[in-house]
């Protein structure tokens, strides 16, 4: 077969990829769009076999194979396994290791171009290999404070704007270098500078923000595809690099103004974050605990209840445990609705797909803008594991990090429980105001826990 | 000679210039609810990279290369099988759902 019918192929692959990402835009069509993405790689994935060596089978074709069969191997299991809880990181860790296959690429195809090498082609070059290192380290540090194996909140050092800026000069001017000079020296010397600037540049982005920056670093990885696609002159890699580059540049705008932070502000945290006057000392102040027969006697006595899940739900997988509550407050003629934070959890989504799980209703999750004139004829809010969302501190604490974000108004409503594994303060970690308030009730305990005895307690009466 | 590789350079700022428009059109309204599995999509989408990191595999000259290429392929491989296995174990959350509901309704 000739080069122009591969051609072809590739660029049904590349219509697939056009549908897949149209298919995930809504929710009926999301899961096949996600298989017609599927079909498309696999299609590009298969034809390679055929044409990269002009018809004959690939050199190292076996070696080829079985990294490949390593690689499914690795990331299926991973795939399949993740808890729910921990599907943000994973998706961080996936793109990471895209960017840095986008770097790699890039990085052999130079050294085997040599002296050849065309400067558009070196340019492009040192742009994958700069953005590709950035995601990988990147999303590998969003990774790390994603599974808590580092500090969540901003990690400020001293001079650490300089020596970001320092960092940055030093990769644009290793940049220039390679395109100047040539050789391997210089691109090591880049790449190295690259994987540092990664790191410093997701240290100080406070933990709400790190599903923002993980969109970001995706639309990178985007680019770098695309990049290393003129490289390689291959049409297909310049289609779906620039797709997933275009529209994720749009998604990261999408979720920024859902969490109501300025893109900029998030993207040069790093040049702008200030040490926060922390609080250091743990707050004396006295908080109203309750026990789940407390809780269960308000929620049984309540018109209405609003529960506002978030990510101590997630953590305790507590999804079934709150439906049962639900249903069991419904079939007591309760009026039960969840009020469903758009980044409640650790990304914009989180909660939907967690309680669909649980089968929950669909009409009863119920979004900020409906539900915020809500909280007013509410009786008793339910916040199970959820914290930033409801700080007030977002409306009257100019400065602190989460000041902007829209929050749901649940001191408007009569009670509120707060289900707390400690007083420790939220992913974003500011002292939440309201956990003070005459009309709140802690209780403290793992969410899942809590929620089974309350639901006892409840049965009980 | 000169002018062939320019038009092939056009075509390609053309392709890329094009993609660009419709990766912003096909997003532009998303509801929040469905921006965790459009990210992991777009994610398992740009694992596409494997397709690269074959090609340059086969071309390796050198042990290194040969090295890091099979490296760029390993990566690739997790990041877009596994990218799509991701997605679609959250979209198996939203199946049917609000369909299920109203059936039981209508029956009643």
């Amino acid at each position: 077969m000739s080069r122009n019918l591969y051609d072809l192929i590739g660029l049904a692959a590349g219509i697939c990829f056009i549908l897949a990402l149209k298919g995930l835009s809504s929710p009926k069509s999301a899961r096949r769009g996600n298989l017609i993405g599927a079909v498309g790689a696999t299609i590009a994935t298969i034809i390679v076999f055929f044409y990269a060596n002009d018809g004959k089978a690939l050199n190292n074709q076996t070696l080829i194979l079985a990294a490949i069969a390593f690689g499914v191997l690795v990331g299926v299991p991973a795939a399949r396994k993740v808890q729910m809880t921990q599907m943000p990181q994973l998706v961080a860790l996936f793109n990471g290791v895209g960017g840095g296959a986008a770097a790699l690429v890039a990085i052999v195809e130079y050294l085997k171009l040599g002296d050849g090498a065309t400067t558009a082609e070196v340019v492009a070059t040192v742009f994958t290999v700069i953005v590709g290192c950035v995601s990988f380290s990147g999303s590998i540090i969003t990774f790390m404070k994603l599974q808590e194996l580092m500090t969540t909140r901003p990690v400020i050092f001293p001079f650490g704007r300089q020596v970001i800026a320092l960092t940055l000069v030093g990769v644009l001017a290793s940049g220039g270098w390679v395109i100047s000079s040539g050789g391997s020296t210089p691109l090591l010397v880049n790449g190295l500078l690259s994987l540092l600037f990664g790191v410093l540049f997701v240290l100080p982005v406070g933990g709400a923000d790190v599903p923002i920056v993980i969109s970001l670093l995706n639309a990178f990885t985007g680019l770098t595809v695309a990049a290393s696609g003129y490289v390689l002159q291959t049409t297909l890699l310049i289609v779906a690099g620039t797709l997933v580059g275009a529209s994720g540049t749009i998604l990261t705008r999408l979720m920024a103004e859902a969490m109501g932070r300025s893109l900029f502000g998030t993207l040069f945290g790093a040049f702008t974050a200030k040490a926060q006057a922390s609080t250091g000392a743990v707050d004396a102040r006295p908080v109203k605990s309750g026990s789940a027969d407390d809780v269960a006697i308000l929620l049984n006595y309540a018109q209405r209840v609003v529960i506002v899940p978030g990510f101590g739900l997630a953590v305790a997988q507590a999804q079934h445990t709150v439906r049962e509550l639900a249903d069991l407050l419904a079939s007591k003629g309760v009026e039960v609705a969840y009020g469903i934070h758009p980044v409640a959890g650790r990304m914009p989504g989180h909660m939907n797909v967690l309680l669909a799980e649980a089968n929950v209703p669909y009409e009863q999750l119920v979004e900020m803008e409906e539900i915020n004139p809500t909280f007013p004829q509410t009786d008793v809010v339910l916040v199970v594991g959820a914290n930033d969302v409801v700080n007030p501190a977002a409306k009257t604490t100019p400065g602190c990090p989460i000041y902007g974000m829209p929050i749901l108004d649940v001191a408007l409503a009569g009670n509120v429980i707060f289900l707390k594994r400690s007083m420790r303060p939220g992913f974003a970690g500011i002292e939440n105001e309201l956990l003070y308030e005459a009309k709140t009730t802690l209780l403290f305990g793992d969410a899942k826990d809590s929620l089974t005895k309350v639901v006892s307690a409840l049965k009980a009466l | 000679m000169a002018s062939e590789l320019m038009s092939n350079e056009i075509a390609l700022l053309a392709i890329f210039l094009l993609s660009v428009f419709v990766g912003f059109e096909v997003v532009s309204k998303v509801s929040t609810t469905l921006h965790t599995p459009l990210m992991s999509g777009a994610n398992a989408i740009h694992g596409v990279i494997l397709v690269g990191a074959i090609v340059v595999a086969d071309h390796a000259e050198t042990n290194l290369e040969l090295g890091l290429a099979l490296a760029a392929v390993i990566l690739a491989t997790i990041n877009m099988v596994g990218g799509f296995v991701v997605t679609d174990r959250m979209l198996q959350m939203f199946k049917g759902k609000p369909k299920v509901k109203k059936d039981a309704g209508d029956n009643k």
